[in-house]
């Protein structure tokens, strides 16, 4: 099974990442998010609930959500654990990304 | 479109190999895996060890093919590597053989000089697994960082305000309420405090990987754990401390750390590493192996004719830097940290090392400098040399600078705490080392730039505690207090140590703000140590480099009770930087160039034009319209210090142009009118003669 799922609907992609995300799946990870280039997006949200562990190439796949699919893209990062969380603050990567706890279409 | 060359060539176990290049050294991903690269002139053969990450067995021993190396470089790439996963080690063969410098050991597990992250020592502090035959693990990392258009920030050298701080004793205290204490991070979190403090420089203590265990002990007196805490003690040039990172333990801190400088640069402030190359974490021939002396030992350090390691670093070992092989890895690591991690510059400890030939000698045009100087990417960094060495060279005023170098003034320290203190004779001294030292740097166009003037800095006592102790107070390092320096020049008002009298308490600060009074009224490049600004403490410490505890961390909630200096230095800072008459590259010429009716500078004494440095007061006057050499008018400033105990007048040069005196600055006065806001100083009643009290300064401006 893959530790994610892309659902879109409308102008939002709903990415559901599960376990862990680290170099065995993050390319292919951003493989499926080039596929959302084009498409008028306007948010893309990651939801993270189950989420274990993002090493540093999954940090980097989200990152390219932004960067490729467009600046004018929200990137949300939803029900991330606290740990998780902190490694986006810490690193800044929260800069660009809305975290929260839940998300309502 | 796939390259011709990207597909393996040989299989070692399962796993897929091909010849590698052997340039850059370290590891490169390239399409598909990762290519290995690795250096020894010495060797007769190198094997490659896989880890996964943490474990202390290799997963695979590949050996280097000999039709892989070229020359003296073995390189291989390895296809299908889980990079975040693993760590790797090489292994030499070759001869071991002391008294030739050679000390190769086919069986230990060697770390890559060139690794960009080093695993081991993920946490600070986290009791590390002593078994482990591998215990500092070069890791291959994702450098790519999006820096969203920052680059250094190439402030003029003259225009620095430097802050000297430790990453983890910065915000290491729980009173700095942040929530990643003691890291990068923690600096991200506090660069409000540093902005409004007014400050455009930190210079970090070591940041290069280090072992904080590295001859750990528990103190004897007070029974806890002494760290190699300062980390003047590199175990690799190209990797972050983990340990000093919030996300250290998820292999992050190259993100956070570039993360911080990205934000120190966009608010205005530069960073400046102090690195160590004079030696590594290896130690003397009793010492480990980590890299160096088992993949060359005779390439990387200055050894005796009997094979044993000189120690002109007072640490055990030398590296070797005027070899071209180190030389050139000093160069790709400052390089590396300039171009990937955007460093405005570098403070090079025991720098006078560095200028040392093969055998130890001191040479007069160190190739090492010298390419340093002229390196086309540190072409705008700052170049600052420590300009000493623990094997006796004492190289301030003489480093050789090739008109790019600074250096730490240790002689405006010695000269301006002596001053302070009230010692007889040194007002003719203060009057050089305020005109930034021309005796040091008149020569060769080195200009005032080239002298960091501080009084204080990480390395002995802190400001406040420089007017608290006579004499210092280092019993807790367990070495019978033998250890830190005997020439402090500090003077403790009255009292050893803490005190509950007022006046002794209002002296000390007052003494604090005479310090930062001379500091920022000097030509030259002022340095703070941080924490300071709030009287930071370390309880008589001067060398507190193994005390991770309450001793070296700053506790922010001397903050209530120091806010009155705190004030002080943040409006000085803002009054240097109000003000261009302070601030030249150059020297005073001690001529009126500009019609203006005064020089450039012109000393005073209690009357005008009679300054007598035999005693313990004198004035000078900056004329504004000599500012930036004439190219920009300022406010004239006049400066009257009396470092005597009594009060004396002294007489204030007459104005022109409707313009009146109003007074900026008095220390001898409480807060808040002991300094006072940019364009809030009140005229002076009597501009005809200020009186300045006992040891008290007083800085007035024309206007």
């Amino acid at each position: 099974m893959s530790n994610f799922s892309i659902e879109v609907s409308g102008t939002v992609a709903k990415v559901t990442l599960v376990d862990k995300i680290d170099t065995t799946n993050a390319p292919a990870l951003a493989e499926e998010l080039k596929k959302l280039i084009g498409q008028n997006l306007e948010r893309v949200v990651f939801m993270a609930n189950d989420l274990k562990y993002i090493s540093s190439a999954g940090l980097r796949a989200i990152v390219f959500a932004k960067q490729k699919i467009g600046q004018n893209v929200q990137v949300y990062l939803i029900g991330a654990a606290k740990e998780i969380h902190n490694v986006f603050k810490m690193t800044g990567f929260d800069s660009f990304v809305k975290i929260q706890d839940t998300y309502e279409d | 479109m796939d390259r011709i060359d990207g597909f393996p060539t040989d299989t070692f176990e399962g796993f897929q190999l091909r010849m590698g290049k052997p340039l850059p050294f370290g590891t490169t991903l390239v399409p598909g895996g990762v290519n290995f690269s690795i250096f020894s002139s010495n060797a007769t053969s190198c094997e490659l060890a896989l880890f996964n990450k943490r474990e202390t067995k290799p997963f695979v021993i590949i050996p280097i093919p000999e039709k892989f190396r070229i020359g003296n470089v073995w390189s291989m790439i390895v296809f299908n590597l889980d990079i975040e996963e693993i760590e790797y080690a090489y292994r030499m063969d070759g001869p071991f053989s002391p008294e030739e410098g050679h000390r190769f050991n086919k069986d230990v597990f060697l770390m890559d000089p060139y690794a960009k992250a080093i695993g081991g020592r993920d946490v600070w502090g986290a009791e590390p697994n002593r078994e482990d035959p591998y215990p500092h693990r070069a890791r291959i990392l994702l450098d790519d960082f999006d820096w969203e258009g920052d680059r250094p920030l190439e402030l003029p050298m003259e225009d620095l305000v430097i802050y000297e701080m430790h990453v983890r004793g910065f915000s290491k205290h729980e009173s700095a309420g942040i929530e990643a204490p003691g890291t990068f991070a923690g600096i991200r979190e506090k660069i409000p405090y540093l902005k409004d403090l007014g400050v455009n420089c930190l210079e970090l203590m070591p940041i290069f990987e280090f072992d904080e265990w590295e001859n750990s002990k528990i103190s004897p007196v007070t029974g806890e754990q002494l760290f190699n805490y300062w980390g003047y003690s590199q175990v690799g040039f190209f990797a972050p401390k983990a340990g000093l990172a919030a996300t250290g333990q998820f292999g992050m801190q190259a993100d956070e750390l570039k993360t911080t400088i990205r934000d120190l640069h966009r608010n205005g402030m530069e960073v400046m590493l102090d690195v160590v190359f004079n030696h590594t974490a290896e130690g003397n021939e009793n010492g480990p192996y980590i890299s160096f002396r088992g993949l060359d030992n005779k390439t990387y350090y200055i050894l005796t004719p009997e094979g044993y390691y000189y120690n002109f670093s007072g640490c055990g070992n030398t590296l070797n830097c005027n070899n071209p092989v180190v030389r050139n890895m000093i160069l790709d690591c400052l390089r590396y940290w300039v171009a990937e991690y955007h460093i405005d510059g570098f403070r090079f400890d025991l720098a006078s090392i560095l200028g040392r030939d093969q055998n130890g000698a001191p040479m007069s045009n160190p190739p090492l400098l010298e390419s340093l100087a002229f390196d086309p990417i540190l072409g705008k960094c700052k170049l600052v040399a420590e300009a000493w060495d623990a094997g006796g060279l004492y190289q301030v005023g003489s480093f050789p600078a090739y008109n790019r170098w600074a250096e730490w003034n240790g002689k405006y320290r010695d000269d301006v705490r002596r001053f302070l203190k009230g010692d007889d004779g040194y007002t003719g001294a203060l009057k050089c080392r305020i005109e930034g030292s021309p005796d040091l740097y008149q020569w060769e166009g080195r200009g005032s730039k080239a002298s960091i003037n501080f009084i204080t800095c990480h390395d002995g006592f802190t400001l406040r505690d420089m007017f608290s102790y006579n004499g210092k107070h280092n019993e807790s390092n367990g070495e019978n207090n033998n250890d830190g320096g005997n020439d402090n020049h500090s003077w403790n008002c009255g009292w050893e140590g803490d005190c509950d009298d007022a006046g002794v308490k209002f002296m000390r600060k007052q003494m604090s703000k005479n310090a930062l009074a001379i500091l920022l009224a000097s030509r030259g490049v002022p340095m703070i140590l941080g924490g300071d600004e709030i009287g930071n403490t370390q309880f008589g410490s001067n060398n507190a480099y193994c005390q991770d505890n309450d001793v070296s961390w700053i506790d922010w909630s001397l903050m209530d009770e120091y806010a009155d200096l705190h004030r002080f230095f943040k409006h000085l800072i803002a009054f240097r930087r109000n003000h261009c008459v302070l601030r030249h590259s150059g020297f005073f010429q001690h001529q009126d160039y500009m019609g203006s009716g005064y020089p450039d500078i012109s000393w005073h004494g209690t009357k005008l034009w009679e300054p007598d440095f035999s005693g313990r007061s004198v004035a000078f006057l900056l004329d504004g319209k000599h500012a930036l050499e004439g190219s920009e008018p300022d406010n004239s400033v006049f400066c009257a210090i009396n470092m005597h105990w009594e009060m004396h007048g002294f007489e204030l040069p007459p104005l022109g142009d409707g313009l009146r005196w109003h007074i900026a600055v008095n220390t001898g006065v409480a807060s808040p009118e002991d300094i006072w806001e940019a364009g809030q100083e009140p005229v002076m009643d009597n501009q005809g003669e200020v009186l300045v009290g006992a040891r008290s300064i007083i800085i007035a401006i024309a206007k």
